[in-house]
């Protein structure tokens, strides 16, 4: 550097602060008024009684999480949400695994064209997909009631409808949204190893099943914990397509924390309450983050 | 002559009991493949067609094609049950938002990724923690909040909300990509005179381009779909957005039928998503993954 180079670089350092401080203060504001005051008040919310039509919430120490202890109705979602957790990952992720195989090794033609197709369900609205389906299970103008009509059902299946079955048609719309987003990132991880270790195994005389038991799946570790601890957040939440197409019901045999939580605080008031609910929720999600870490936890192969 | 030798290899009783094994495991697996395109694929078909029968078709023979397009059902999807009025209200919460979003979080990373400063890496850290919580958590929160700033049920509450909540994993982004951008351009261009603003705008920004596409995208996906905000904040119909005013006809349609109009309606709602999806499908997989491989 010039002289003249350093001074104009001495010069634009002191005057740092003239672009940092206008940079991020604004952005500053708005997350702290919008995001950090708000969960930090539901850390408060969470330990006061408040029914709305108090001004001020009273605080009643940990008393709502007691509460919740014996809460049958929050057993009752939470259950659903367990059922959805060992459920939901794993079916996806192994839907989700054979068909990225076969895109990346097998010798089907049109390959672009699946991949286009199984990710289309993601960019669709959940609330969308919700409403599709609500059609499509729906005992009358359904067309899955049809078909189980030619498989011998005698009376149209409402599927949303029945308690037994409800749990089961939800989950099962959010494997047919999900996978497609796994497809595509299985894909990227596969490509991304070497053709070479391949070919070295099938001279070898190594059949499909076993490069894929011994090739991809330990060299695609990593991109498989991240889908898995994805999936188990995502059944976590489970909001927008319960709401959509149960609303919990019926006879809250879909209820998830989520749906309990919104309907404990919009639609019953309980304010203090819910939000106890809703940090309950945050801690199971932050557990099983860290424990799905944890329990995937291999040496990272580098190759 | 080949091609008379490879008809012959491929006709069947030339099969050897190894060649028979891999034909059928090669046709099983393309079944696998095309059993999941029309899974995929079959549902959006049926509705697109569905759209277009009377009510009384629609309940007497689900699977039936129209008879006659019904094209005012369309019209009433778009006037009568509001489709029209939640689009343009998704429009003037998304756009703002997507703009507010990717100003705020470019600014921020740009300086974030390329100053030294007391408390860089705090600040940094703190709008990392935004992404740790589910947003469940804020709700209560936000609407006393809203209710408190007068902004509850109004199109600015949602734009100012929605972008704080897409700032963080935004900046997070974008604070990686600038990272990578040569820090050499940056210095020349203050020699030759500009000042810092100038080359934030005229020489970084442009720079950072492909970032700032790929979290456009990322982020309209996200405000467009999103749910669980506009049905606390937006409590007034005329100003719902449309996942929002989907549900609501939904589940008004148990008390007030008009099917083949909600047919349309989701439709209406599906055909501009494929279509931008058609087009641009390469740009938004890489976008929508990308959270998934940077995280």
């Amino acid at each position: 550097m010039t002289n003249n180079a350093s001074a104009a670089w001495a010069v634009f350092k002191k005057k740092k602060y003239h672009i940092i401080i206008p940079f991020t203060l604004p952005s500053l504001l708005l997350f702290l008024v919008f995001v950090v005051y708000p969960y930090g008040q539901a850390m408060y919310f969470s330990l006061t009684k408040w029914r709305g039509l108090t001004p001020r919430p009273t605080f009643i120490g940990l008393a709502n999480f007691e509460k919740l202890l014996g809460d049958s109705l929050f057993w009752n979602a939470l259950s659903h949400n367990l059922i959805y957790l060992v459920s939901i990952p794993a079916i996806t992720i192994i839907i989700a695994l054979y068909l990225a195989f076969l895109l990346t090794h097998g010798k089907a033609r049109f390959r672009r064209f699946y991949r286009i197709t199984f990710f289309f369900p993601q960019v669709m609205s959940l609330v969308a997909i919700g409403v599709l389906w609500s059609f499509i299970y729906h005992p009358t103008i359904g067309i899955l009631s049809s078909i189980a009509g030619l498989l011998g059902a005698a009376e149209p299946i409402a599927w949303l409808g029945n308690p037994d079955l409800a749990l089961l048609a939800v989950g099962a719309v959010v494997v047919w949204q999900a996978v497609g987003f796994y497809v595509v990132l299985f894909i990227a991880g596969m490509e991304s190893i070497p053709v070479s270790y391949y070919e070295a195994a099938t001279i070898d005389g190594a059949s499909r099943w076993h490069l894929f038991w011994h090739i991809t799946l330990p060299l695609l570790w990593d991109t498989i914990r991240t889908a898995l601890v994805f999936l188990a957040i995502g059944a976590t939440n489970m909001f927008a397509i319960t709401q959509t197409m149960t609303q919990g019901g019926p006879n809250r045999s879909t209820d998830v924390l989520s749906t309990y939580v919104y309907e404990r605080a919009f639609l019953s008031g309980k304010f203090g309450y819910a939000t106890a609910v809703a940090v309950a929720m945050f801690l199971l999600a932050f557990a099983l983050s860290v424990l799905t870490m944890r329990a995937t936890r291999r040496e990272t192969l580098e190759y | 002559m080949m091609n008379k030798l490879k008809q012959a290899d491929a006709a069947p009783e030339d099969f050897s009991a190894n060649r028979l094994s891999r034909w059928t495991t090669q046709s099983l697996l393309n079944f696998s493949l095309v059993f999941w395109a029309l899974l995929v694929i079959l549902p959006m078909v049926w509705l697109l067609y569905s759209s277009f029968k009377t009510d009384q078709e629609i309940f007497f023979d689900p699977w039936s094609l129209p008879s006659e397009m019904q094209w005012q059902n369309f019209e009433r999807a778009w006037v009568t049950v509001h489709v029209g009025q939640y689009f343009i209200n998704s429009m003037k919460v998304v756009v703002p938002s997507l703009i507010l979003t990717l100003a705020l979080s470019s600014m921020t990373s740009y300086v974030l990724a390329r100053f030294r400063f007391f408390g860089n890496r705090a600040l940094f850290f703190l709008f990392m923690a935004g992404m740790l919580f589910p947003i469940f958590m804020a709700l209560v929160p936000l609407f006393f909040l809203a209710k408190d700033l007068q902004l509850l049920n109004t199109f600015l509450g949602l734009i100012l909300v929605y972008t704080a909540y897409s700032l963080p994993f935004t900046i997070f982004f974008l604070t990686g990509f600038f990272k990578t951008l040569p820090s050499e351009l940056h210095e020349a261009a203050l020699i030759d005179g500009a000042n810092e603003y100038v080359v934030f705008f005229r020489v970084m920004l442009p720079l950072a381009q492909p970032g700032l596409v790929a979290m456009a995208i990322f982020n309209f996906l996200g405000m467009w779909n999103q749910f669980i905000l506009p049905l606390v904040l937006m409590t007034e119909r005329e100003n719902y957005v449309l996942p929002q005013g989907l549900s609501f006809m939904l589940h008004q349609q148990y008390y007030k039928s008009d099917w083949s109009a909600l047919f349309a309606a989701v439709t209406i709602i599906m055909i501009p998503t494929l279509a931008v999806y058609v087009v641009f499908q390469n740009q938004i997989q890489k976008g929508v993954t990308v959270g998934a491989l940077k995280g």
